[in-house]
């Protein structure tokens, strides 16, 4: 499962990052060396193997259905690159 | 007084032979007139350290001093400090100043720790030298040529080179124990879920654990004993009880049986750093341990599973970084579009942008089960070789990593080849486990480290094999000619 620079602009567009077209051949050799030390994955025999998410096998607790966290909206705007009124700023989606 | 171990400061302190101000402006200056070079730390945070120091002095003198009272420790700049720069390595974060405090930064300060500062690491802790940091990498106080492993380096750097005498750590493939083992210090990954990841920026969730780092096994484990325990805030957090770590260094471990798996010590592997792990297996022997030979059949699939499962992870947990509510945005966007790829595309490093993007290749449509839903079963495989293990024995025990501290940028182009610095370490995080690094001598005059893995939850153990190791020997002594006066 070769990956080309058209496979790494799909992905690349997937995962919301620029590649430059003269970066573009260099990146997929490197993706290539990773996928290859990966596919060693398929001599294992996992036939019957459950996929683990936990080792402990544990579940997620449920809290109780109540406010629990405080309003730290002045905080998030403090920190936001762009903010204005109590909300974020991002370029015009709408015409 | 760097010279003194955790342990024999809180010592000092409790004998008012100095003060915490003494301790902390002590330390303070050795980071100013040493790290110019080394570049351990990303920020010193003086002020506030004199100003946590002073509060610490003042609670030893009214006898109200917690399990660290008025003692320095370095935080790596992974874990959030509210009011304080929160970089993660990376030029995502570089202005980034934290909201909130970790829960594990937050937990030592209720015992009386006083933060140095935040410390050097690969950016978003994804790497094993300290060179993907945005700050420049860290270098080794053994060998300013080499480096100090990574991800947790610059906590490694700042305590091999005694500019800090704990520190903190994550570990998600062997972040803490491979740079333990190149900077001749002791570092311990606690079982996932013992210590709260509330705070503390996320790589790979399903394998991030927070852990000590420190001179000794005895100081890693006063700094555990801050550290763990169950936290409502981070749902992976496990509701177990904590044990006395300090407690279980007393114990004996005649009768103790060792499991040496022999995947770790392939024919493949460096004569010199085998001959220096099993040296100190013979050490544990003549205390009254037991050795016995053990498999791990499924270990040599760690790396390929762990390099699906950690940038899959990744490349979910790093889409919050979207140039709109917090990090880097770029300059002018044309549109959103434009706004999150330019921002992420300047925002991230080269080796983050190669991860996220395996990630996303391995969970895109069609790849899913040959890739992230393989590996996931591989690692059950794994963890399933090491329950085998523990029915037999207490401990297992190999190198930490492969070879010793490597020159700088002999790896940087080649992904693969650095990842393979983690193939000792990375089994433990996909099953779980804790597991420890303390220094067993020296190659070249560099450090080599040798890794004791415990059952879950036997972090108590695991501490007190080291601490009997360290108490028949002083390699975990020796420090560096860098410095200054050791």
């Amino acid at each position: 499962m070769a990956i080309d620079s058209k496979v790494v602009a799909q992905v690349a567009h997937l995962a919301r990052l620029k590649v430059d077209e003269g970066d573009s051949a260099a990146l997929s050799d490197r993706l290539n060396d990773i996928l290859a030390m990966v596919d060693q994955l398929q001599q294992a025999d996992v036939a019957d193997v459950a996929p683990m998410a936990h080792p402990l096998d544990v579940t997620q607790p449920l809290r109780d259905d109540e406010v629990s966290e405080p309003n730290v909206r002045d905080k998030a705007m403090d920190i936001a690159p762009a903010a204005e009124d109590g909300c974020f700023l991002v370029p015009r989606v709408i015409e | 007084m760097h010279t003194k171990t955790l342990t024999e400061l809180k010592a000092g302190l409790a004998n008012r032979d100095f003060s915490s101000r003494e301790l902390t402006e002590h330390f303070l200056a050795r980071i100013q007139q040493y790290d110019g070079e080394l570049n351990s730390f990303i920020t010193v945070t003086a002020d506030t350290a004199l100003a946590q120091a002073d509060a610490a002095d003042a609670a030893l003198a009214a006898g109200n001093a917690g399990l660290l009272t008025g003692l320095p420790i370095a935080h790596k700049d992974i874990f959030c400090t509210e009011g304080v720069r929160t970089s993660c390595g990376s030029k995502m974060l570089d202005t980034f100043i934290a909201p909130y405090t970790a829960t594990v930064v937050e937990k030592m300060a209720a015992e009386g720790a006083v933060m140095l500062g935040k410390t050097n690491m690969d950016e978003f802790a994804m790497g094993s030298s300290n060179e993907t940091s945005y700050y420049g990498p860290v270098k080794n106080p053994w060998d300013l040529e080499r480096v100090p492993g990574g991800s947790s380096g610059g906590a490694a750097a700042c305590l091999g080179a005694r500019l800090a005498p704990g520190a903190t750590g994550t570990d998600t493939g062997g972040s803490i124990r491979q740079p333990a083992a190149l900077n001749n210090i002791t570092g311990l990954k606690p079982t996932y879920g013992r210590v709260s990841r509330w705070g503390m920026i996320a790589f790979a969730s399903s394998l991030d654990q927070a852990g000590p780092m420190g001179q000794s096994a005895e100081d890693c484990a006063l700094m555990l004993q801050a550290m763990a325990g169950h936290d409502h805030r981070d749902s992976t957090s496990l509701n177990e009880k904590v044990d006395d770590y300090l407690g279980a260094l007393s114990g004996d471990i005649s009768g103790l049986t060792i499991g040496i798996p022999e995947e770790f010590f392939p024919d493949t592997l460096d004569g010199a750093i085998a001959d220096n792990s099993r040296e100190a297996i013979r050490e544990l022997e003549k205390l009254g341990a037991k050795v016995v030979s053990v498999s791990l059949p499924s270990i040599k699939l760690s790396v390929p599973a762990y390099y699906v499962i950690a940038p899959a992870e990744a490349s979910s947990n790093l889409s919050r970084f979207d140039g709109v509510r917090f990090g880097h945005r770029c300059e002018d966007p044309q549109d959103l579009e434009d706004l999150y790829k330019r921002s992420r595309s300047e925002g991230f490093g080269d080796e983050v942008k190669r991860r996220i993007l395996v990630g996303t290749y391995a969970l895109s449509a069609g790849y899913y089960d040959a890739y992230y839903r393989r590996a996931q079963q591989v690692r059950r495989l794994i963890r399933d070789d090491f329950a085998r293990a523990f029915e037999k024995v207490d401990v297992l025990m190999g190198p930490t990593a492969p070879e010793t501290a490597f020159k700088l940028g002999d790896k940087k182009d080649d992904p693969v080849s650095m990842y393979m610095a983690d193939v000792f370490t990375i089994g433990v995080n996909l099953a779980g486990l804790p597991a420890l690094s303390m220094p067993t001598g020296f190659i070249n005059g560099l450090p080599t480290g040798t890794q004791i893995i415990g059952n879950y939850f036997r972090e108590g153990q695991i501490l007190n094999v080291a601490h009997k190791y360290q108490q028949a020997t002083d390699w975990h002594k020796q420090a560096p000619a860098f410095g200054g006066e050791q």
